[in-house]
C-alpha cells in the first residue's frame, strides 16, 4: 500500500504540489489556476477557511435560537390551536408512550444540531491554539459532523409531511410555525459550516511546532 | 519557484490524501481491497469492481423511483369519514403559504431536484463510457456537480422524517401508504449502494481524456 514512512512525510504543499479538491490530480504549486482534468479552481488549502467557518457557524448558531423558541406546528383541533415547539414535541411523544420516535427527534433536532456547533467550534480554536485531543480524534470528530449533519433535516421533513397531511379542516389540520424555516436555515448554515473547514489544516499545527524548532 | 525534489517527475505516480495533504506513492489496491491514507485514514482509493456500471445503475434506479414517487400516491388519511391524500408535491408545497414560502424552493430541491439532477449529471457523464465512447463534452463539469451535489440530495433522509410523521399521526388517524412511499423508501438502499460503490479516485480516471 502507501510507502511513505513516519520519517519521511513530505505534504503535497513541502513538495511544491498541490492537489486537486476536486478530482486529486496533482499540479505544481502555484503553476495554474485551474485544475486541467476538471477545471475546479486549484487551491491548496481552502482559501479563507477559518473565517467563512466562523461566520457560517455564528449564522447556524443565530437561526437555531428562534428554531427553538418559536413553534415549529400549529395545530388545530376543533377550532383551538396549539402550538408545538421542538422539545415540546419530543416531549409530547414521550407522553405518548413513543419513546424511540422520541429519542430520534431529540437527537436529531437537538443533540445533533449542539454537538456540531461545539465539534465545530473546537476544531476551529484547536487548529488556532492546539488541542489536547490527538489529531486522529479531531480528523474522526471532523468526519462524523460532515457525515451526519444532514440528517438534522429531518425534523423539516417531519413538518412538511404532517402539514400536507393533516389538512382534516374542523376536526384537526396542522400548519408548520416560524421555526421551520429557521431551523431549516441553521441546519444549511452548519453544514456549509462543515464544508468550509479545511481538514488539512489539523494536521497542518502538527507541523508547524517542528518548522518553528528548526528555524 | 521551489526546487524539484526527484520524485516529482512523474506526478501520476503520486497520489495526495484529500484530507490530510500527505504525498504518497500511488498503489492502487487489489481488486475488492481500499488504499487508505497511512497518516489519517482517509479513503484514498477504492479498487470496486465494476464501478461505472454501478454508479449508472443507481443514477438510473434513483431516475425510475423518482417518477414512480412524485406520479404515484404517497400517504392517505382517513379519520370520521374525512379522507386526505398527499403527494410528495402536496408535502413540498407545505410551506407555501406566509413568510416560510422560500423553504417550499428548499424542499422540492432537496427532496426532488438535486436527486433527479444528480442522477441526469451522473448518467451524461458516465454513459459514453460504459458504451466505449469518448466522454461527452463537459462530462467532467457534469460529475463535479454530481459530487458537489451530493450533502445536498436529501430523499432518504425525508423518507426518515416521513415515518416519523407517520408514527405521530396513526394514533389519531387510519394511514394508508401508496407506492410513492415505497419509492422513496427504496432509495435509501439507492443511496447506500452508492456510498460503498462510488470510487471518485477511479471515476476522475477513466474521465481523463489524457488516458483515453
Amino acid at each position: 500500500m502507501a510507502t511513505a514512512g513516519p520519517q519521511e512525510t513530505i505534504t503535497a504543499r513541502e513538495a511544491g504540489l498541490v492537489s486537486c479538491n476536486t478530482c486529486g490530480t496533482l499540479a505544481p504549486l502555484g503553476s495554474r489556476a485551474v485544475c486541467t482534468r476538471c477545471h475546479a479552481a486549484l487551491h491548496s488549502r481552502r482559501p479563507h477557511s477559518a473565517q467563512r467557518v466562523w461566520a457560517w457557524l455564528i449564522a447556524g448558531i443565530i437561526c437555531y435560537i428562534p428554531a427553538n423558541i418559536y413553534p415549529m406546528l400549529l395545530t388545530n383541533t376543533f377550532g383551538r390551536v396549539s402550538e408545538g415547539t421542538i422539545i415540546g414535541g419530543a416531549i409530547e411523544l414521550f407522553e405518548y408512550g413513543a419513546w424511540f420516535v422520541a429519542v430520534v427527534v431529540i437527537v436529531a433536532s437537538v443533540v445533533i444540531p449542539v454537538a456540531k456547533f461545539v465539534v465545530i467550534a473546537a476544531l476551529m480554536l484547536g487548529v488556532r491554539y492546539g488541542s489536547r485531543l490527538s489529531a486522529h480524534r479531531r480528523m474522526q470528530l471532523y468526519e462524523i459532523t460532515e457525515f451526519i449533519g444532514r440528517w438534522s433535516m429531518i425534523d423539516v421533513f417531519v413538518v412538511a409531511i404532517l402539514t400536507a397531511l393533516v389538512q382534516l379542516g374542523f376536526i384537526a389540520s396542522i400548519n408548520p410555525g416560524p421555526a421551520a424555516a429557521a431551523f431549516a436555515l441553521s441546519v444549511v448554515f452548519t453544514m456549509l459550516a462543515a464544508q468550509s473547514f479545511d481538514p488539512r489544516l489539523i494536521w497542518d499545527s502538527l507541523e508547524e511546532p517542528q518548522d518553528r524548532a528548526r528555524r | 519557484m521551489h526546487t524539484r525534489h526527484p520524485i516529482l517527475e512523474n506526478l501520476d505516480s503520486l497520489i495526495a490524501c484529500r484530507s490530510c495533504d500527505l504525498l504518497l506513492d500511488r498503489v492502487i489496491p487489489p481488486p475488492g481491497k481500499v488504499a487508505r491514507c497511512p497518516r489519517c485514514h482517509h479513503l484514498l482509493i477504492s479498487n470496486k469492481r465494476n464501478v461505472i456500471d454501478n454508479t449508472l445503475a443507481g443514477a438510473v434506479s434513483t431516475a425510475i423511483l423518482m417518477v414512480a414517487a412524485i406520479f404515484f400516491p404517497f400517504i392517505a388519511l382517513d379519520e370520521a369519514g374525512l379522507h386526505r391524500d398527499a403527494s410528495v408535491m402536496d408535502a413540498i408545497g407545505a410551506f407555501a403559504d406566509g413568510w416560510s414560502a422560500p423553504l417550499t424552493i428548499a424542499v422540492a430541491a432537496f427532496i426532488v431536484v438535486i436527486p433527479v439532477t444528480r442522477a441526469a449529471a451522473l448518467i451524461y457523464s458516465l454513459l459514453p463510457l460504459r458504451l466505449g465512447r469518448r466522454p461527452a463534452g463537459g462530462a467532467a463539469r457534469s460529475f463535479r456537480l454530481a459530487m458537489a451535489l451530493k450533502p445536498w440530495s436529501m430523499a432518504e433522509i425525508f423518507i426518515v422524517g416521513v415515518a416519523v410523521a407517520l408514527i405521530k399521526v396513526t394514533d389519531l388517524a387510519d394511514v394508508s401508504l401508496g407506492p410513492s412511499f415505497w419509492a422513496f423508501s427504496a432509495l435509501i438502499v439507492v443511496v447506500v449502494f452508492e456510498n460503498t460503490t462510488l470510487c471518485e479516485w477511479t471515476i476522475w480516471r477513466l474521465l481523463d481524456p489524457k488516458r483515453r
